[in-house]
């Protein structure tokens, strides 16, 4: 019998419910700000050190999730993917999670398209951030502001 | 008295959700509209819907020999995408041993000990869901059809009254949610009639298959209600009149929902 | 042995770039939950995933408890001769897993 899957440990539900209920749901896209404390401690030991610019990743995430525990997210990145000019790796950071990485993909010329998908858990809103490492030694970023509201109901065991 | 009023309220509430007039198109919801789209687009398509894992182990049980009768289903039902086509979309069906009406995973374990001579399979056990998987992507795209049978009517008025009554602490009824509020909002969630086209279900709160039974037992916990147990009377009525109520909707199993 | 659902095409041309989803069936227990007794359940996931084409790695990622349950990944490679691929899977509790699909590539 598999584990009740339940969503990931999370400040007290009732609070964020007595705050949620009284929200307008609709989408409010917070200016973006440059990473601050532990996200961007985790950005600059991937880089290690180097500067990141913003530009040349999308990272494509619903503003509003329907569900933080499955969360589809697609990063692509503008790149000929030849030998001579292509991503070499493609690292996902989140803001909020108990730990801040997401996935790390390793490209190279040979993916053809610098274009990955999967789904993540975001236990609250937050930011994420996609970091592109080329072949020339640059790296380059994109980040999203992300919604994520708990499930209404807390359930029991299955 | 009391019978008329409660009628009257009946058939007053029930006109919310269950708009499937004569004269007009079906404004009928169904859950599926209520999300974003990028869950809609894990159900569209097979290669996304994580249901589909399960389908495979409903397609890999199909032929697997169960029981002392060595019999697999395949051996009396053949190919299941003949057999099965339409099956789904008319359970709960009335079972005339047992007197009562039964749901797909019900019937499903009957045949298994009466036919296969083999045990049950456990509610909500990966074998189960996925045989029932398998068997609903059958009725895919197919209305959903409960039988126009006159012997489930009692029982069909009982899942209308666990629809109808306030529960749990929270003393909350099915009905002043889903038929007095579908695509108002719950603490971020988007309220949906509740019709129960998708079934078997992968659901992104538990990041897994799930039947309607244990939607509905999470419902009930919701409100602070003791849920119905596995297999519960009131959970195979209820899905009776959830299915009559969605009667002629078409069938999305395996669906994804939040 | 996981379930698993593999999505690729079976023929490609020469220099197409082909798109491979692969979903499989793992809990990914983050580390981070607590279960009934208050203690915290020991995390159990999938930690690294590579695509082999003709022996050659041609990608790879790395999973942290931050992704999903049944993870799914979906990724590009040029279609470069014919050939097997072996999508592998290894993670926590010496969990390790491979599937091979094949790729006819027409000139």
């Amino acid at each position: 019998m598999t584990l009740p899957l339940h969503p990931p440990a999370l400040p007290r539900r009732r609070h964020i419910l007595v705050g949620a209920t009284g929200l307008a749901m609709g989408v409010v896209l917070r200016p973006a700000y440059a990473a601050a404390g532990d996200l961007a401690v985790a950005v600059a030991a991937y880089t290690q050190g180097a500067p990141v610019r913003a530009g040349k990743v999308k990272l494509d995430i619903a503003e509003l999730v329907d569900n933080g525990n499955v969360v589809p997210i697609t990063v692509t990145v503008d790149s000929p993917m030849t030998a001579a000019d292509h991503v070499k790796s493609i690292a996902v950071f989140n803001e909020k999670n108990p730990q801040r990485d997401v996935a790390r993909f390793t490209l190279g010329p040979r993916a053809g398209k610098a274009s990955v998908a999967t789904r993540i858990r975001l236990a609250t809103s937050q930011q994420l951030v996609a970091v592109a490492q080329m072949s020339d030694g640059s790296y380059w970023s994109h980040t999203a502001n992300v919604i994520v509201t708990l499930a209404a109901c807390i359930e029991g065991d299955p | 008295m009391t019978r008329i009023l409660v009628c009257l309220l009946l058939s007053l509430s029930l006109g919310n959700a269950c708009a499937q007039n004569t004269a007009g198109k079906d404004r009928r919801r169904s859950g599926f509209e209520d999300m974003g789209a990028a869950t809609q687009a894990m159900q569209k398509d097979d290669a996304l819907n994580p249901g589909m894992l399960w389908v495979q182990d409903g397609e890999a049980l199909w032929k697997q020999p169960a029981g002392a009768s060595g019999k697999a289903c395949l051996s009396c039902h053949a190919a299941a995408q003949s057999s099965m086509r339409g099956v789904a979309a008319r359970y709960p069906a009335f079972d005339a041993g047992l007197g009562r009406p039964i749901t797909l995973g019900q019937r499903i374990n009957q045949c298994r000990q009466q036919h296969q001579q083999a045990a049950p399979l456990r509610p909500e056990s990966q074998e189960l869901l996925g045989l029932e998987a398998y068997v609903a992507l059958q009725s895919r795209g197919l209305p959903l059809a409960p039988p126009d049978d006159a012997r489930l009517e009692p029982f069909r008025q009982r899942g209308q009254q666990l629809f109808m009554q306030r529960i749990g602490q929270l003393n909350l009824s099915c009905a002043q949610c889903h038929d007095g509020l579908p695509g108002k909002r719950l603490a971020g969630n988007v309220i949906p009639e509740a019709h129960p086209t998708g079934y078997p279900v992968y659901r992104l709160e538990w990041q897994a298959m799930g039947s309607l039974q244990r939607r509905l037992r999470g419902c009930m916990s919701g409100v602070r209600a003791e849920p119905f147990a596995y297999g519960a009377q009131e959970l195979v009525e209820l899905e009776l009149y959830l299915k009559i109520r969605a009667k002629g909707m078409a069938m999305e199993a395996p669906g994804v929902r939040p | 042995m996981a379930r698993t659902l593999i999505n690729a095409p079976s023929t490609a041309r020469r220099g197409e770039i082909i798109e491979i989803r692969a979903t499989i069936g793992h809990p990914m227990e983050t580390g981070f939950r607590t279960g009934e007794d208050g203690k915290v359940l020991p995390r159990n996931i999938i930690q690294t995933f590579s695509c082999r084409y003709n022996g050659e790695l041609v990608f790879s990622a790395e999973l942290f408890s931050a992704v999903s349950a049944n993870p799914y990944i979906a990724f590009h490679t040029l279609a470069t001769e014919s050939g097997t691929l072996v999508l592998s899977w290894e993670g926590d509790n010496g969990f390790s897993q491979a599937e091979s699909i094949q790729l006819a590539v027409t000139a």
